[in-house]
């Protein structure tokens, strides 16, 4: 098997554009990675449209807003948007703070302490009627709506998904 | 004896630059336009109640007098990154547009890389380098942190960097913020000068030639050079531009900072420099109540 066909963890390989197009076993397609935010969130896939997706590590997907040639090793090329290679995709919590503005479902609302209480990386329990999965947690900041990050919501539960480094102890807005 | 001493002869008011350097600087954030418009960044902070203060050469600047700028909502948003109000000055002497490709030389931590590509409208390509690993972390981190989607990292050695990995021969332009012995710092990090010696000034100035050098090769002709240190020894500034003005294809040209500053030197300590370092900046503490700062503009040879 050539480099062309496997995953190679110390590169970027640009997305294929289809599952059609796909060379490397289990590479997520661009077309698959915008299906998901568009169904998951309800992104258009406009929003979209100007970047282009990678693949580094199996699984982990980023979003850059030009192109370069393909395949390329470099440190970092752009966001991380998205787990893949996994049962369900997991969306990054900087992919959903730039596009989550955009998204029009799936999105848990915090209240003051709730939101406190997620940013502190602690799971609660909370009322949704909405599918079980991964959810936008979004609060009230500036007057309007903003993403905070990314819920894992099972069991009556919104787990948060805060990373460990990024959690903070901060006062209800 | 106080390393500082050696700059008396280049400054007016000595003793009001003494007594500057001893201030604790000011807390500055930067607001993140990839994120947030600055107007609502500032709503958030007063729902918040945390005091601040417009700088006023820049409606993305803020000085945070109390809280320390790590901790409130905007700041967990990305709305709001650390970043010393002098240190926004070469990102903006670059005037980096949408769309073009710029080679950030030193970029770790990440505050003015991060700064072009917000300037950028996060469109476009920023090289963000650094030969640190532990630093290009944290250039990752920040960069992840704030939303910037169009930040390529790498890990070289400025002085001979290769374009090979990117398929094109040259950038639009190239920011050097060199490493360097960092005297400007000394409000931040009162230790400094405790290990401050001629021969690092020596040493490090040798490596900031070498990149500037690399940084004017890989420009296209007509393109900008920014030049910047957080330092005041000429041997790093003055030096490093005359050096590049010999060996390269490439002239000083003049801006307007958007802070009081005062012309580069011609001569220091019986060395003289090409006439037109006087159109590069010093920024000296007292001036403006800000960290020490160098900073020089080129145009590439047509």
């Amino acid at each position: 098997m050539n480099d062309e066909n496997k995953n190679v963890g110390q590169q970027f390989d640009r997305l294929p554009a289809t599952d059609d197009d796909r060379k490397v076993e289990g590479r997520a397609s661009r077309e698959a990675v915008v299906d998901f935010f568009t169904e998951r969130f309800g992104i258009d896939p406009a929003v979209f449209e100007n970047f282009s997706f990678w693949e580094k590590g199996k699984g982990k997907i980023w979003i850059f807003a030009d192109d370069v040639p393909n395949p390329i090793r470099v440190e970092g090329l752009g966001m991380t948007v998205l787990r893949t290679r996994q049962e369900h995709w997991k969306p990054t919590q900087s992919a959903i703070q730039r596009f989550g503005p955009h998204a029009s479902r799936n999105i848990i609302e915090l209240d003051g302490e709730a939101a406190a209480t997620f940013v502190r990386g602690e799971d609660q329990e909370l009322d949704w009627e909405g599918d079980w999965g991964y959810l936008i947690a979004a609060h009230s900041l500036g007057g309007e709506r903003e993403p905070i990050g990314v819920g894992l919501y099972v069991y009556g539960e919104l787990r948060s998904t805060v990373p460990k480094g990024n959690r903070e102890e901060l006062s209800p807005p | 004896m106080n390393p500082l001493e050696r700059y008396a002869p280049l400054i007016d008011d000595y003793d009001a630059f003494l007594a500057a350097c001893e201030r604790p600087l000011p807390s500055v954030v930067r607001v993140n336009t990839i994120k947030v418009d600055p107007a609502r960044a500032r709503r958030a902070l007063d729902k918040e109640g945390i005091d601040y203060e417009p700088v006023d050469w820049h409606d993305h600047l803020l000085r945070l007098p109390e809280a320390s700028p790590g901790t409130n909502w905007p700041y967990f948003h990305g709305w709001l990154h650390g970043q010393e109000e002098v240190s926004a000055v070469p990102a903006l002497a670059l005037d980096p547009q949408p769309g073009e490709k710029i080679w950030d030389s030193c970029a770790a931590p990440g505050s003015k890389t991060t700064q072009l590509s917000a300037l950028m409208d996060d469109r476009g390509l920023v090289v963000g380098n650094d030969n640190n690993l532990g630093r290009l972390s944290s250039l990752r981190h920040n960069a992840e942190r704030l939303g910037v989607t169009n930040l390529v990292v790498t890990k070289q050695d400025g002085r001979n960097y290769s374009l090979k990995p990117f398929g094109f021969e040259e950038f639009d332009r190239a920011i050097v913020d060199a490493p360097c012995s960092c005297e400007g710092t000394v409000r931040k990090n009162p230790t400094t000068l405790e290990e401050w010696t001629l021969e690092h000034v020596h040493s490090v100035a040798a490596v900031q030639k070498g990149i500037l050098s690399r940084a004017v090769q890989a420009t296209k002709p007509g393109g900008t050079v920014v030049y910047s240190t957080c330092t005041f020894a000429p041997e790093e500034n003055e030096a490093v531009v005359d050096h590049v003005l010999e060996t390269e294809d490439c002239a000083v040209v003049a801006f307007d900072p958007p802070l009081d500053s005062v012309s580069g030197v011609t001569e220091w300590e019986g060395d003289s420099y090409d006439p037109s370092v006087t159109d590069t900046h010093r920024i000296y503490p007292h001036l403006n109540d800000t960290g020490g700062f160098y900073c020089a503009k080129l145009e590439v040879g047509r």
